[in-house]
């Protein structure tokens, strides 16, 4: 009989085990779930500071001459705009336009970029950026040597700001800094995955990450707790991102979805050149897309939940890709498919709810947004 | 001190039955609410409805998941608790009490014998 491969684990395992959270096998990672509960670390972010491990993330560099132009044939958005310092979110795409990913592209240096892709697919992105590589440039899949922080809500900027000599306050949202927390280097990138403001910390891969990640968790805990800071699951991130409409492969985006459909047009840019998928999503374009991701919320008792099947008007039309209690709303949101012509704002849907359909109604997302 | 009940009778499924008379009081454990966390949703049998034991005949949802309810035991369901509906996070707060689920009238009384002992369940539910 074989064996299950053993769960992956990060750097902060044993502080995970040693708070007390409840770990969950989350793609082949042992992951925190939650800590003091999905809906108190939810407001915890949305109104002070959490802390989330999510070192289980996978980080690719690509270095070399033609590193942007390897960046720009393999991902939707367009690399050569990036300033030295600045980062964007892009698709990567196969050739028929269906999404292999979705990414964090940071620029370090004219010939070194840095992406930041999702866990369980950072060995498919590996290897799909190296296939298309018919550039001067390398690709290293290095995941296993970074962990990664994040410290999120409106108070995060406090609480980085006593550990590290970089200014956090003059770094833009979506830019990032290369310095150090704790004592120890790492790249500091105002970006989120929570709808609120907050940094992504990547300690420098190396013995850093293993032996140092665990105290500079330690040491943020610490200089957060003028503010309320509590550790935060993948649970309150589930929320907190579907709260922000924030797309999830797997759920929102996987191979048989396109930019168009997933309302990421913003992330595609056609004039660049040629990109892996680019045909794919001019003929869609010009062809006109089907169905399209639309925001909804429950008015009768019942949550959609990922999966659940949507009628319009008596017949099964489409399905649910994210949905569950908004904290902050106090309402069952979530993401569905429908068609085009089926998908105008306030239209009465039906969500099939263990058998019996419950009335919903669609609505403009995202269904948060943070005041400025 | 054993915190689950010991008039109670327990499943594998993490749900307790209470039976005064012909009665039985049915609720999920407190080890089932912690493993499920922030509970936002509760469905539950309407009175009237005929309950099979081992059968699925409602469910309680965490903000993370949906968990179905088992009836521990047979019979025609009663009663289902109103407070759940407009306050389902009483059963985080209080499980073996003011949040049971529903009542129903048994209909096969032996079926009971077949059910965990507080003692057991704290076992079991240690061991899980």
């Amino acid at each position: 009989m074989t064996q299950p491969a053993p769960l992956r684990t990060t750097p902060l395992n044993a502080i995970h085990r040693r708070m007390g959270a409840k770990m969950v096998d989350f793609g082949g990672w042992d992951m925190p779930v939650s800590y003091s509960g999905v809906i108190d670390e939810h407001s915890t972010v949305r109104q002070r500071v959490g802390l989330f491990d999510v070192s289980h993330m996978g980080e690719i560099e690509i270095r070399g001459p033609e590193a942007v132009r390897l960046v720009d044939y393999v991902s939707t958005n367009d690399a050569s705009k990036l300033r030295i310092g600045q980062a964007h979110y892009s698709g990567l795409l196969y050739e028929h336009g269906g999404f292999v990913d979705d990414i964090l592209v940071h620029k370090i240096a004219d010939d070194h970029f840095f992406l930041c892709v999702n866990a369980s697919n950072q060995d498919k992105d590996f290897e799909h950026i190296a296939a298309h590589n018919k550039f001067d440039c390398t690709v290293e899949n290095a995941g296993p040597h970074y962990a990664q922080i994040a410290v999120q809500g409106p108070r995060a900027i406090d609480t980085l700001q006593k550990l590290t000599p970089v200014a956090l306050a003059p770094i833009k949202y979506y830019w990032f800094a290369d310095g150090t927390v704790s004592g120890v280097p790492a790249r500091i990138a105002r970006t989120g995955y929570t709808g609120e403001d907050g940094f992504e910390i990547y300690v420098a891969p190396g013995v850093h990450a293993q032996n140092e990640a665990p105290r500079i968790w330690d040491e943020l805990l610490a200089a957060g707790e003028e503010f309320g800071i509590k550790p935060a699951g993948l649970g309150a991130r589930n929320t907190l991102r579907l709260e922000a409409a924030m797309a999830l492969y797997g759920h929102e985006i996987h191979a048989s979805i396109t930019p168009w459909e997933a309302n990421l047009g913003w992330i595609v840019k056609l004039d660049k050149g040629d990109f892996v998928g680019r045909d794919a999503l001019i003929k869609q374009k010009e062809q006109g897309i089907t169905r399209k991701l639309i925001g909804f919320e429950m008015q009768g008792r019942g949550i959609g939940r990922d999966g659940y099947e949507v009628y319009v008007e008596g017949s099964n039309a489409g399905w649910v890709t994210s949905g569950g209690p908004a904290p902050t709303l106090n309402k069952n949101i979530g993401l569905c498919y429908l068609p085009v012509n089926q998908c105008e704002i306030g239209r009465v849907i039906h969500v099939m709810v263990r058998g019996q359909p419950v009335e919903a109604i669609t609505v403009p997302s995202p269904f948060y947004k943070r005041a400025k | 001190m054993n915190m689950y009940p010991d008039n109670f009778r327990y499943t594998k499924e993490h749900e307790w039955v209470k039976v005064e008379g012909d009665t039985g009081t049915v609720g999920i454990t407190d080890h089932a609410q912690k493993e499920l966390g922030d509970i936002v949703y509760v469905d539950l049998p309407k009175p009237g409805a005929t309950a099979e034991k081992g059968k699925v005949v409602g469910s309680v949802e965490s903000v993370k998941a949906v968990s179905d309810i088992y009836s521990p035991v047979s019979g025609e369901v009663t009663a289902a608790n109103d407070l759940l509906a407009t306050a389902p996070e009483k059963l985080n707060q209080d499980p073996h009490g003011e949040a049971w689920l529903f009542k129903l009238k048994l209909s096969s009384p032996d079926e009971m014998k077949e059910l965990m002992s507080a003692a057991d369940y704290a076992a079991y539910a240690g061991a899980e």
